[in-house]
């Protein structure tokens, strides 16, 4: 016998025409070729390389604090304007961490698969989340993946969860609006959830308005630095603004009063939702901010905001005041005041 | 918005707000009604009471579709979809309507109904046509606005020779409504309820035309002011409204005029009377049975109506007792009167149908106007 031993030849994946099928989440060599081939080779890291159950991790150094976050994401068109799935998975977890006031570190992902869904979309979701990755910075460093039957999912879901980093003493927390401070957004409001409506087969209207799907660390990151005792940040994801204030306002137990005149829309969005009968204020958004700060400082995190990209049309748009009843309240550009209440289930557009 | 931001003018607004101020009588008090839920929302999303002086007061009246939607109707619709296993499609805030054992459609969806929404008539038309092995109904509602549009669906599905695809037709009558409110005994014979004029409908009228409302301000002396649904339609009506009252006129006037005509969308009724029919009677949440107030599938197109069709009867449900939508939907009592409004009775868990469409005089209260009933902090 010679000295070589012939390697097993292994067909590669098919990413033109192949689809999921159930061997691909069944633990044997179609699973581990899909995780070579697709996962581990666009995430490459030295930690997933470890190509253990879990990946080993350093400590944070200088009593800083872990805060672990979880996002699942279940959204549907798959790939929308300005986004998908993929990128949308890694933007929501470091997000989260963000709006902490934590420097994200590291992520897990797990994937749940639809059988037959096409290896070309996958790949193009995976391409798409290792890039958000790459770019925040943030390497996903272990990971999962599922196959259930056909019409037993919806192509794919992806849940992340982020660990990151917290400096001693940061105190962000949605407890601590007070009376007096302000309220901040960091731009215009209602752009993903508009983007994902125009999509929906049963709409499909024509225009441009593209996802704001985006990692917000760097543009929290300048905040702080600017303004170090921020008391309250959130992301308005689902329910949107109207959503996060009434959060907050429960949280702090105090009211939340805000100048409609002041809170950023994109014309477009404002137009689709007029034309859906939905309200901007409560649909979602991926890649803002609302902060709360005290009303002295109100001028230096807008400056801040403003001077990074992601912040461009941040704005002030209220105050906190004190009100047992937890209300947020707006004063119109018409010159009335409603409040700004709890969404009742989804919103729903009114026929007329 | 072009076109649509210059009706919501804030600084027109204060200077409406001014002219109203100085044309009402501060010695009478003055009671409107806007019969639109359209006029409603625009009301409380755009705080137009609070530019209206205290003596002037609107009452919120039924003409929201979804509210006046008698629980029988909506428990046929989940009959069909639950026991006939039929595709039921509906406008989105029909689906949280309360119906019978405390289901809606929404409920009934996830107990494995296949019901879905749609935007318009012509969604549910495409739908069925993509759906060939399943029966769909559309379960139609609405004033005057939603029906051509269901008319020409059912057109539309005998050109195509469509069998799977029929209609549950609730379409109901503004002016029928409205003469039901002026007989009310409240409103009629014991002057109970000061009712000195009506906003009239904005898309409604761009259909019906203006001059259905001429009997009201004949018969029954009370100014109509046809109003768009943005709030400075709403503004100007009111100050019309103040100003025939004080002149002491009752009349039809069109504030709208950029979209209502004297007769109305002659090509949608004609098209209206080719497919339906009038209803002897139809029940109304909170107005009872109303003569001749809704319409049916003439018997030229039955094969496109679900009740013929499915053979399905309307079982009539009474309302939660405690639930006064009845009386808040005529103008003789506002929804903090009702003992359930808040406390049982809220948009997460409706009993009555005001609390379910923001466009309900309930719902568009505790969403957008509860903070006034509690004394208000500075802001």
């Amino acid at each position: 016998m010679s000295g070589s031993v012939k390697k097993g030849y292994v067909r590669p994946l098919d990413l033109k025409r192949g689809r999921v099928d159930l061997g691909h989440g069944g633990g044997g060599r179609a699973m581990a070729q899909l995780i070579d081939e697709l996962f581990a080779a666009a995430f490459a890291n030295e930690f997933l390389a470890q190509g253990d159950d879990g990946a080993v991790l350093p400590a944070p150094q200088g009593g800083e604090r872990l805060v672990l976050a979880t996002d699942a994401h279940v959204v549907s068109p798959l790939f929308f304007p300005g986004g998908d799935i993929g990128c949308l998975s890694v933007h929501g977890t470091v997000n989260d961490l963000a709006v902490m006031g934590a420097r994200p570190l590291y992520l897990a992902a797990a994937f749940v698969l639809e059988e037959g869904f096409p290896l070309a979309d996958l790949a193009r979701i995976v391409g798409s989340m290792a890039a958000a990755a790459r770019d925040a910075g943030v390497p996903v460093v272990t990971g999962d993946t599922k196959v259930v039957e056909q019409g037993k999912g919806d192509g794919v879901f992806i849940t992340t969860t982020g660990v990151g980093a917290l400096a001693p003493g940061c105190d962000i927390s949605g407890r601590r609006a007070r009376p007096g401070d302000a309220v901040l957004v960091s731009g215009t409001l209602g752009d993903h959830g508009t983007a994902i409506l125009s999509q929906r087969e049963s709409l499909s209207f024509e225009t441009e308005i593209v996802s704001d799907t985006a990692a917000i660390h760097g543009l929290v990151a300048d905040l702080l630095a600017a303004v170090p005792d921020v008391h309250v940040m959130r992301d308005p994801t689902r329910g949107g603004l109207a959503t996060t204030l009434n959060e907050i306002a429960s949280q702090s137990a105090v009211g939340i009063s805000l100048d409609e005149a002041a809170i950023p829309i994109d014309a477009q969005v404002e137009a689709a939702c007029e034309f859906l009968g939905l309200d901007p204020l409560y649909v979602a958004n991926e890649g803002k901010l609302v902060a709360i700060v005290s009303g002295g400082e109100a001028t230096a995190a807008l400056a801040a905001l403003q001077a990074h990209p992601l912040g461009r049309r941040a704005a002030v748009i209220g105050e906190v005041t004190e009100d047992p009843h937890r209300f947020v309240q707006v004063r119109t550009g018409f010159g009335g005041r409603r409040m700004v209440d709890w969404l009742s289930g989804e919103q729903l557009p009114r026929i007329c | 918005m072009k076109f649509v931001d210059e009706f919501r003018d804030g600084g027109l607004a204060r200077k409406l707000a001014s002219a109203i101020r100085a044309e009402a009588d501060p010695a009478r008090d003055y009671a409107f009604m806007e019969f639109c839920g359209g006029h409603t929302h625009a009301i409380s999303r755009y705080g137009v009471t609070d530019l209206l002086p205290p003596n002037v007061r609107m009452i919120h009246g039924p003409g929201c579709p979804v509210c006046v939607l008698p629980i029988g109707r909506i428990d046929m619709a989940i009959r069909l979809a639950l026991e006939y296993d039929v595709t039921v499609l509906s406008y989105g805030d029909c689906l949280r309507v309360p119906a019978s054992e405390g289901l809606s459609m929404l409920k009934a969806k996830a107990r494995g109904a296949d019901i879905r929404m749609v935007y318009s008539a012509a969604d549910a038309l495409a739908l069925a046509q993509r759906l060939p092995s399943r029966q769909v109904v559309f379960f139609a509602i609405g004033f005057e606005t939603t029906t051509p549009p269901t008319a020409l669906v059912i057109r539309q599905a005998r050109a195509l020779g469509l069998e799977n695809f029929s209609v549950l037709c609730n379409h109901v009558l503004t002016p029928s409504a409205i003469t039901s409110i002026l007989e009310s005994p409240e409103v009629r014979a014991f002057g109970t309820v000061a009712l000195d004029g009506f906003i009239g409908p904005a898309h409604v009228s761009t259909v019906i035309g203006s001059r259905p409302y001429a009997f009201f301000a004949e018969e029954y002396r009370k100014p109509v002011v046809i109003a768009g649904f943005e709030p400075l339609d709403v503004m100007q009506a009111v100050r019309m409204l103040v100003r025939q009252v004080n002149q002491g006129r009752a009349e039809v006037e069109n504030e709208f005029t950029r979209a209502v005509t004297e007769e109305g969308n002659l090509k949608a009724q004609a098209l209206v009377s080719e497919v339906f029919e009038l209803r002897r009677s139809f029940e109304w949440r909170g107005l009872g049975e109303v003569p001749y107030s809704a319409l049916k599938i003439r018997k030229t197109f039955s094969e496109f109506d679900a009740e013929h069709r499915f053979g399905l009867a309307c079982i009539p449900v009474p309302d939660n007792k405690a639930c006064e939508c009845g009386a808040i939907l005529r103008g003789v009592k506002q929804p903090t009167d009702c003992r359930i409004f808040g406390t049982v009775c809220t948009p997460e868990n409706p009993m009555g149908s005001c609390m379910v469409s923001s466009e309900g005089a309930c719902a568009a209260h505790y969403n957008f106007g509860r903070f006034r009933d509690v004394p208000v902090v500075a802001a």
